[in-house]
């Protein structure tokens, strides 16, 4: 039988927001995955940052993906980080269709069915008050 | 050289042939040590193990405290500074790898000292067993709550090439057989005798992080390093074979395990993370006026058993896409025509923590080049090809030691 795999539950080490970080958790919170994009040149920032990565630029604003993308390398984890993780999981960097690269766990899926290219879908799990944590999921 | 000449005419004298070599090729390694090397060291914390490389490596050179006017240790520059009492002394702030020993070596070519003690080591700092490594899993808000640990991240970027070039685990297999082999043969090793390890072995080995199996892996120990860098004037005076600084150069593409470990990020540059190091090793190849085919001996750093394949293409030895069919075939084995890691590295001698491990393969290096290495001596060694790092961590530092200079 093959395992699907599942978030992770309550009890695993949780992401301590910045200050330029917290509305990309704010988003996670209402189901907006949001990524920065530069006023003056248009480029796209991701993970959120101070400036963006294509002038430098602090001229950012805060635009909402469509959450969907494609497997661009994963890995299957065997042996956990601490024992707070449950294993299998597994971890992917998604590119996001707009183009940038996301990295998070890959949930709702067997677990041997990961492939470069595979295309997935942002699913939300709330693990606490302040977090709501961005996983992916095959989009069919 | 017209560059020699303008500057030969600064300097007021015609001494071209000095002014054109590169300065690093003024400083010369001539002192190096492990401290014991174990799984766990008993009464041993980081500082008392460090404190014995630091007695060795002087005996090595027979030199004294008093002789040290400069310390490059990390965390241990202070104390050894404060122990050894030989301030007023330069002290470098970088961490313990191939940047401090260059930074030592820039130092000294400067003049703003003349003999730089490099040391690092770690005991006692891995205790909690049922959990990685403390240094493999710093905390970020992007990674820390995706279960991400050294083995993921660098999984990421070996799972990429194998889908872009067709590498396969067998080629991965390889490297790791190699290498825990020659860690087999050294008496030294943390884990000698514990072989010998074919490709199989590896492979049945269980699985850590895709592609990665346990025997893929770097693994966890305790111990020390140290060198002692000098002059070229100096090195005359001193009981040991000197081996030179030929080029050194390091890549970084931003913090380790804090963003997704893309083997394509890049700037407007074009230069990949995939291939980090790359641009340090043409950098040193020139500093050295050589080129790969002219590297005897690639004590290249082997966090997981990938990596020794993702360097071969970075550096030029082959092409892209080309790592894994070039290291089959005993390439990279003892008698090969670039053996690599010749100790057995961090899968097999000793992995102490954050830096150490990353000075032993700058330790081996001139061992292989002072011709004495107990087991999986180069005959003949003259050019050894050191690194540091990795491209599932953002960056790679690249050295090039030589018995003699350009
Ligand atoms: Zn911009």
């Amino acid at each position: 039988m093959t395992e699907i795999l599942q978030p992770q539950s309550p009890g695993i080490p949780l992401p301590v927001p910045t200050l330029y970080s917290q509305p990309y958790w704010d988003g996670c919170k209402v189901g907006e995955p949001r990524y920065q994009r530069c006023r003056d040149c248009g480029a796209i920032t991701m993970d959120p940052a101070p400036a963006c990565s294509g002038c430098f630029s602090t001229n950012l604003d805060w635009e909402v993906s469509t959450g969907q993308g494609e497997v661009y390398s994963w890995t299957t984890v065997w042996r956990p980080q601490t024992p707070a993780f449950t294993v299998p999981y597994v971890a992917v960097i998604v590119t996001l269709d707009e183009g940038f690269w996301l990295l998070a766990n890959l949930i709702n899926c067997p677990v041997d069915a990961v492939h470069v290219g595979m295309r997935v879908k942002t699913v939300f799990v709330e693990l606490s008050e302040e977090i709501t944590l961005p996983y992916f999921e095959p989009a069919e | 050289m017209g560059g020699g000449r303008v500057a030969g005419r600064v300097r007021g004298r015609l001494d071209i042939e000095a002014v054109a070599r590169h300065p690093f090729h003024d400083v010369a390694i001539v002192g190096i040590a492990n401290s014991d090397q174990a799984r766990m060291l008993d009464g041993h914390d980081s500082t008392t193990i460090t404190f014995q490389a630091v007695h060795r490596v002087l005996a090595d050179t027979g030199l004294g405290p008093s002789d040290i006017d400069g310390v490059a240790a990390g965390p241990f520059s202070g104390p050894l500074t404060y122990y050894m009492r030989n301030g007023p002394s330069w002290r470098s702030h970088m961490v313990p790898s191939i940047p401090i020993i260059l930074d030592a070596a820039s130092a000294i070519a400067t003049g703003q000292c003349h003999t730089v003690l490099v040391a690092h080591g770690s005991a006692g700092v891995y205790t909690e067993r049922t959990s990685t490594a403390p240094w493999t899993r710093p905390a970020n808000e992007f990674v820390v709550a995706y279960g991400m640990f050294t083995a993921a991240e660098f999984a990421l970027i070996a799972q990429r090439h194998m889908h872009m070039h067709g590498t396969i685990p067998e080629h991965l297999a390889t490297v790791a057989a190699t290498i825990r082999n020659n860690g087999h043969a050294h008496p030294d090793a943390v884990y000698h005798g514990r072989g010998p390890f074919t490709p199989d072995d590896i492979l049945a080995s269980r699985m850590v992080a895709d592609p990665f199996h346990l025997l893929d892996c770097a693994m966890t120990s305790e111990g020390a390093c140290a060198l002692i860098l000098t002059t070229r004037e100096r090195a005359r005076d001193l009981p040991t074979k000197p081996v030179y600084i030929l080029g050194g150069a390091s890549d970084s593409f931003g913090p380790s395990y804090q963003h997704p470990p893309a083997w394509d990020l890049a700037g407007p540059s074009g230069r990949i993370n995939g291939y980090a190091g790359r641009w340090a090793a043409q950098k040193s190849f020139a500093m050295a006026e050589l080129g790969p085919t002219d590297v005897d001996v690639c004590e290249f750093y082997d966090p997981f058993s990938f990596e020794i394949i993702r360097q071969f293409e970075a550096y030029g030895f082959c092409g892209e896409g080309e790592g894994g069919e070039f290291i089959m075939g005993g390439r990279i084995g003892p008698g090969g025509q670039f053996p690599v890691t010749t100790d057995g590295g961090t899968m097999s001698f000793s992995h102490g923590g954050a830096a150490v491990q990353q000075l032993q393969r700058v330790f081996r290096g001139v061992e292989q080049l002072r011709g004495a290495c107990a087991t999986s001596q180069v005959p003949g060694a003259q050019v050894a090809m050191c690194s540091n790092g990795g491209a599932g961590a953002l960056f790679t530092d690249v050295m090039l030691l030589g018995t003699e200079t350009p």
